[in-house]
């Protein structure tokens, strides 16, 4: 399996507070790699690093086999082929279609393809009749179904989801959750990170789940292991306490 | 004096002509320029601005002196003979316009939210991309800044007079025609005057203000 990301000892510290303390693992091509952990544990900074928002303040990253920094000039090369979606879902000032037709303008298609693409993911979304409303009007549900098809609506090939669901009804957790398995069927080089509070999705979804504790990855194991019998005890009461509710 | 209707119009037209082009141009120049200073991390930044913030106070009479210097007979571009006319008050009054234009642009850009910032970067935008983008997430203030800008220049009275020097029929804007009317003591046109120029900043900034209400599709 070829390796889509891998972090060498990455570190990452605020003012006082360590975030992340060297962490290193490799998420390989065609994985759906889930990441879990408390409130404040270091996950969604996973996720910042590897989509190069933020530089570690130790540490490399590789994408797809090749060292990247974030702020430098590749970065934005590298960024244009991975897809995020962070965890608080932001929508631009200017209509439901041209919200997901940002991506594609950026990216320099022209305007009939565009109209094409995103013609075809309204009507998916089932927001066609609203493509021409100001998307700040929609409602918290579909501003993240919007977010979600906005940052995949390029074929990326790395796809990042924090808490990409959160704040849907279960019709449409399912709904997102068969989209992000399309979306790594359709392609064996496609990669997915999941960032997720949800134990049941980190089941339904991931091949290998990873632990973050405090900053500290606790145990990365394949998913029947993680769930049945992961090695350290950290995570059998994190999983154990989850499954209650 | 002012003493015809069309008298009263042609120096009303001019008023806004001069007050106008001062600040399509002085925030065609402060807007990118703001943006830049808000945006782009670089040495000296904090510095820049302050200078910037400084220059909300710069008085009209020295741009006008300035103007006046340079467009003077004997000044470095003296023989493009554009002193006491609409051209030279137009760009005293767009240095005006650059400081309050590029202070609002930063402060408004600044103010967009981190996250606003970060779904832009994250979505694939190039750092000049994310710029544009992000200037136009900042539009409200954007307006809000040519307003600022409209206000100060339509309301001034030194650099006008400076370089425009109030020749009737010319270079005589509202402010300077009141300034006039009332050293003749024709107080009540002074005040009539006073009520047109009010009148059309007025107008001015309910169409800006529909501008800055505008729905983004
Ligand atoms: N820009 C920042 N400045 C200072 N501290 C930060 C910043 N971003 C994150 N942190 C801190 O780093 C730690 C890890 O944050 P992170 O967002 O990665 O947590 P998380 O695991 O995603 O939590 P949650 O599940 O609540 O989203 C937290 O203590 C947070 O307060
Ligand atoms: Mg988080």
């Amino acid at each position: 399996m070829k390796p889509a990301i891998c972090l060498e000892g990455v570190s990452k510290k605020y003012d006082q507070i360590v975030a992340l303390r060297d962490a290193s693992f490799t998420v390989s091509k065609g994985e759906v790699f889930g990441i879990v952990g408390p409130s404040g544990a270091g996950k969604s900074t996973i996720l910042r690093i590897v989509d190069l928002l933020e530089a570690p303040t130790e540490g490399k990253l590789l994408i797809d086999g090749q060292y990247v920094v974030a702020n430098s000039v590749r970065a934005e090369a590298v960024r244009r082929k991975i897809g995020m979606v962070l965890q608080k879902p932001v929508v631009l000032n200017r209509s439901v279609a041209n919200n997901l037709g940002y991506s594609l303008m950026i990216r320099g298609w022209n305007e009939d393809r565009i109209a094409e693409v995103v013609d075809a993911e309204l009507r998916r979304l089932g927001l066609n009749g609203r493509r021409k409303t100001n998307a700040r009007n929609l409602s918290g549900g579909e501003m993240q179904r919007l977010c979600f098809a906005r940052a995949a609506i390029h074929d990326p090939s790395i796809l990042l989801l924090d808490e990409f669901a959160a704040n849907l009804d279960p019709t449409n957790v399912a709904l997102l959750e068969n989209q992000v398995q399309e979306f790594i069927r359709k392609d064996p080089n496609r990669t997915v990170v999941i960032v997720t509070h949800n134990m049941f999705q980190a089941k339904r979804m991931c091949t290998r789940i990873a632990l973050i504790w405090d900053g500290e990855i606790v145990e990365i194991a394949d998913r029947k292991k993680f769930f049945e019998s992961p090695d350290d005890a950290r995570t059998a009461a994190f999983v154990g306490g989850e499954s209650i509710y | 004096m002012i003493s015809t209707g069309s008298e009263l119009l042609d120096v009303t037209l001019l008023s806004l002509y001069v007050s106008g082009m001062a600040t399509i141009l002085g925030s065609a120049i402060g807007i990118p320029l703001g943006a830049l200073i808000g945006l782009k991390e670089f040495g000296g930044k904090g510095a820049v601005k302050t200078l910037t913030y400084t220059l909300y106070g710069f008085p009209p009479v020295l741009s006008g002196l300035v103007v006046y210097y340079v467009f003077s007979r004997a000044g470095p571009l003296g023989d493009l003979g554009i002193l006491f006319t609409p051209t030279a008050m137009i760009i005293a009054e767009t240095f005006l316009v650059i400081p309050l234009v590029t202070g609002i642009t930063i402060t408004s850009v600044v103010e967009v939210d981190r996250s606003i910032k970060d779904t832009v970067k994250a979505l694939g935008a190039s750092s000049s991309q994310s710029i544009v983008t992000v200037m136009r997430e900042a539009w409200v203030g954007l307006v809000m800044a040519c307003m600022i800008g409209f206000g100060r220049v339509i309301a001034e009275v030194g650099a006008a007079y400076l370089v425009g020097g109030n020749i009737d029929g010319e270079t005589r804007v509202l402010t300077t025609a009141i300034m006039l009317e009332t050293r003749m003591g024709h107080f009540e046109w002074a005040m009539s005057l006073g009520i047109v120029l009010l009148s059309v900043a007025l107008m001015v900034f309910l169409f800006l203000r529909l501008l800055q209400e505008r729905e983004m599709l």
